[in-house]
C-alpha cells in the first residue's frame, strides 16, 4: 500500500509540477482505445474461471488498489544478473493476467530495474529482460500484446538508494503499473 | 558556483510550467564549475616558459594564466618560471637563445596584445626552440575580449602539436550529465571544465549523450516519458527531435563517423537488438538478430564495423558485426564481464570496462596485438569516451559514493580528476575538434 500510497503521491506530484499529466491518482474512466483488428483471443494456457478476479472485491475500490487483492501487489525481484521469474510469483502474475484479460482497455507498463553495479546501458538491456521476461509471462496467461508494454528503467531510478546488498535486492526489480500510474 | 546557484533557483521556479526544458540555446549563466587537478603525471615534462604576453593587461580576464595551465594540465610540460621583463617582451623581438636556455627551458613563447581598428583584440605570439634555437612558428588572432579563453586554448593548441606531434584538444568541448538532487542536467563545457553551459534540465535522467561528429548536435537518452527514449539536441537552436520512441526502450545511440546515420538500440521487436536509423528517424534497419542482449555499439572510426556488447555467449562480451549487419566477431575473452567498446580516433585501439575482482576498471586493448592495459583501479569506472586526438580518455567514476568524472592518458601516465562542488557527475562524452 505504502509502495502505491507513493506512486499516488509522486504521480500527484509530479501532475503538479508538470501541468501535462491529468491527475493519475485515481484510475481513470478507461478511455476506449480498441483495435478492431486485433480480435480478443482466449487465454492461452490460462486456468480457472477468467471471470472472476482472484481476492474478494470491494465495492467502489478499485482492486488493483484494493490492499486486500493480491493485484495490489506489484513488484517482481530477481536475483542478481538473472532474469527470470521465481515460482513465488506466478500467483501475482496470474492475476494480473486474468485482470487484463476481463479488462481489454486496461493497460499495463512493465518497467524493469537493475541494481547500480555495471554498465548503465549494459544494465538498461538487464532491465528490458526482466521486463520481457514479465510481458511474456502475462500474454502466456491471457493478457494482450497491445496491452502490456515491457520498458526498462535500468539503474536510473533506484528505489533504494544504499550501497549494500539489500539496497541492491530491492533495486532488481519489475514494477507492473496500470494506465493512470505512468 | 554562485551564478549557478542562483540560475538553480530561477529554475526551480520554472518547474511548475514544464516538466523539461530544453534551453533555447545554450544559457551561459549557467555556471556549474569542474574543477580538474592532477593526480598523476608523465615522468618527463617538457619544461617551457611563457613570458608575460606585452599589453595584456589590456584583455579583462588572464590569456597566459590559461595557456599555461591548459599545457600543465596535459601532464607532459613543466611551466618554467619567467622574470617580469620591463618592457615586457613581445614576439617583434630576437630572442637571446643562451639566456633561456640558462633557465632550463626548452621551448619559449613570447606574445603580444594590442587593439585593432575596430576595437577587437589582436593576439600575436610565436614559439622558439631554445635546444635547437629556431622558430617553430607564430600565428595572429582578431578576437573580442570575450574569446579570450578560446583564443588561450587555440594557442595552447598550437603548441602542443608543434612539441608533441599530435593535434592539441585544448579548444574542444566536453558534454556530461550532473544530477543535482532530484534534478538532471546535461551540460558542456571547454575542455578544461570552465565555460560549462546547461543544454536539458530534467526531473528524469539522461543518460548516453553522445555527440554529433561535427559537434553541432548531441543524442541522449532522456526518461522523461517513463521510459527511454533517445533524442537529438541541436546546441545551435536549442530545438530536439525524437530519433526513436517505439514500444519498449530506445538507448545507446552511436553516431556513424559521417554522421550519415545513428546505431541505436530497441527492444521494439522482444530483446534489446542494435539497429541504425538516419538522424531524422527514418530508414530503420535492423542489424543484429539474436535472442541474447546486443547493445552499446560503437562505429569504428572507418564506419565499417560496429562494436557492441553482447551476453549471446553468456556473460557480457564485446563484439564487432559489419557496419550494415552480418556475422559477429568475438573481440574480448578475458575475464567475465567485459563492457561499453570505444573505438579510438585512429582505430587502433578499444577502451572498454572489464569488470576485475569486484571492481570496473577501465582497459586499453591494442586491436592487433591483442594486448590489454588496466588504465585505471578504480571501483566503479565507466562510460569512457576518447579525446579527439586519441591521448586522453575521459570516463566517470565514483570517489566517496559521489560521481566524478576522471581522465587517463591512454598510455596510462597521467591522471586528471574533474570535479564538481556538489552533485554527481557522469555519462561523459568528449566533443569533436572544431572546425
Amino acid at each position: 500500500m505504502r509502495k502505491i500510497l507513493t506512486i499516488a503521491i509522486l504521480g500527484g506530484m509530479l501532475a503538479l509540477l508538470g501541468g501535462c499529466h491529468s491527475a493519475p491518482v485515481k484510475p481513470e474512466t478507461p478511455v476506449e482505445n480498441r483495435d478492431l483488428n486485433a480480435a480478443p483471443k482466449p487465454a492461452d494456457g490460462a486456468t480457472g474461471n477468467p471471470t472472476t478476479e482472484s481476492g474478494p472485491e470491494q465495492k467502489g475500490l478499485d482492486p488493483i488498489n484494493d490492499p486486500k487483492n493480491i493485484l495490489s501487489k506489484r513488484s517482481i525481484y530477481f536475483d542478481y544478473d538473472k532474469f527470470d521469474i521465481q515460482d513465488k510469483y506466478k500467483p501475482l502474475i496470474e492475476s494480473h493476467a486474468k485482470h487484463l484479460a476481463n479488462h481489454p482497455e486496461r493497460k499495463m507498463l512493465i518497467q524493469g530495474n537493475c541494481d547500480e553495479r555495471g554498465s548503465r546501458e549494459y544494465n538498461l538491456a538487464l532491465g528490458q529482460k526482466r521486463a520481457d521476461a514479465a510481458k511474456k509471462a502475462l500474454l502466456l496467461l491471457g493478457a494482450r500484446d497491445a496491452q502490456v508494454e515491457a520498458v526498462s528503467l535500468g539503474e536510473e531510478k533506484p528505489r533504494a538508494l544504499g550501497k549494500d546488498e539489500a539496497a541492491y535486492a530491492e533495486n532488481r526489480r519489475d514494477d507492473l503499473l496500470y494506465n493512470g500510474e505512468f | 558556483m554562485t551564478a549557478f546557484f542562483n540560475f538553480a533557483r530561477a529554475w526551480r521556479s520554472l518547474y511548475g510550467f514544464a516538466l523539461v526544458c530544453a534551453v533555447l540555446c545554450l544559457n551561459p549563466g549557467a555556471q556549474a564549475q569542474l574543477t580538474i587537478e592532477i593526480t598523476g603525471g608523465g615522468a618527463s615534462r617538457i619544461p617551457v616558459a611563457i613570458a608575460p604576453f606585452a599589453g595584456s593587461g589590456l584583455l579583462p580576464q588572464a590569456l597566459v594564466g590559461v595557456i599555461r595551465a591548459d599545457l600543465e594540465r596535459s601532464g607532459l610540460f613543466r611551466m618554467v618560471e619567467t622574470p617580469n621583463f620591463d618592457p615586457p617582451l613581445t614576439e617583434a623581438q630576437n630572442v637571446s637563445y643562451a639566456e633561456w636556455k640558462s633557465r632550463l627551458t626548452d621551448a619559449l613563447v613570447v606574445g603580444s596584445v594590442g587593439t585593432a581598428a575596430d576595437g577587437r583584440f589582436e593576439v600575436r605570439f610565436r614559439l622558439h626552440d631554445v635546444v635547437k634555437q629556431t622558430q617553430l612558428g607564430g600565428v595572429a588572432y582578431t578576437m573580442t575580449a570575450a574569446q579570450t579563453r578560446t583564443t588561450a586554448h587555440h594557442i595552447a593548441d598550437y603548441i602542443y602539436e608543434k612539441l608533441i606531434g599530435d593535434r592539441g584538444v585544448f579548444s574542444t568541448r566536453i558534454a556530461y550529465v550532473v544530477k543535482q538532487g532530484p534534478r538532471f542536467e546535461l551540460q558542456i563545457a571547454d575542455a578544461d571544465g570552465a565555460g560549462a553551459q546547461t543544454a536539458l534540465v530534467s526531473k528524469e535522467p539522461i543518460i548516453s549523450a553522445t555527440w554529433s561528429p561535427d559537434g553541432t548536435r548531441i543524442a541522449y537518452v532522456s526518461f522523461e516519458n517513463k521510459k527511454p527514449v533517445i533524442y537529438i539536441h541541436s546546441l545551435l537552436t536549442g530545438n530536439r527531435t525524437v530519433l526513436a520512441n517505439y514500444k519498449g526502450s530506445n538507448s545507446a545511440p552511436a553516431w556513424a563517423p559521417d554522421g550519415s546515420r545513428l546505431a541505436v538500440v530497441l527492444s521494439r521487436d522482444g530483446g534489446s537488438q542494435i539497429f541504425s536509423v538516419k538522424p531524422d528517424g527514418s530508414d530503420l534497419q535492423r542489424l543484429t538478430t539474436s535472442s541474447a542482449i546486443d547493445t552499446e555499439p560503437f562505429y569504428s572510426p572507418d564506419g565499417q564495423f560496429l562494436y557492441f556488447t553482447s551476453d549471446r555467449g553468456g556473460g557480457p562480451q564485446i563484439y564487432r558485426i559489419p557496419a550494415t549487419g552480418g556475422d559477429a566477431q568475438r573481440i574480448t575473452f578475458e575475464g567475465s564481464y567485459n563492457v561499453t567498446p570505444r573505438v579510438s580516433p585512429d582505430g587502433k585501439s578499444l577502451a572498454y570496462i572489464a569488470r576485475r575482482g569486484g571492481g570496473f576498471q577501465l582497459m586499453l586493448l591494442d586491436l592487433a596485438s591483442k594486448q590489454t592495459q588496466a588504465l585505471t583501479d578504480g571501483n566503479a569506472d565507466e562510460s569512457p569516451s576518447f579525446a579527439p586526438n586519441g591521448k586522453i580518455i575521459l570516463y566517470a567514476t565514483e570517489i566517496g559514493g559521489r560521481g566524478h568524472l576522471s581522465a587517463v592518458s591512454s598510455d596510462g601516465r597521467v591522471h586528471q580528476r574533474l570535479s564538481l562542488q556538489t552533485g554527481d557527475a557522469r555519462e561523459p562524452s568528449w566533443g569533436p575538434y572544431g572546425k
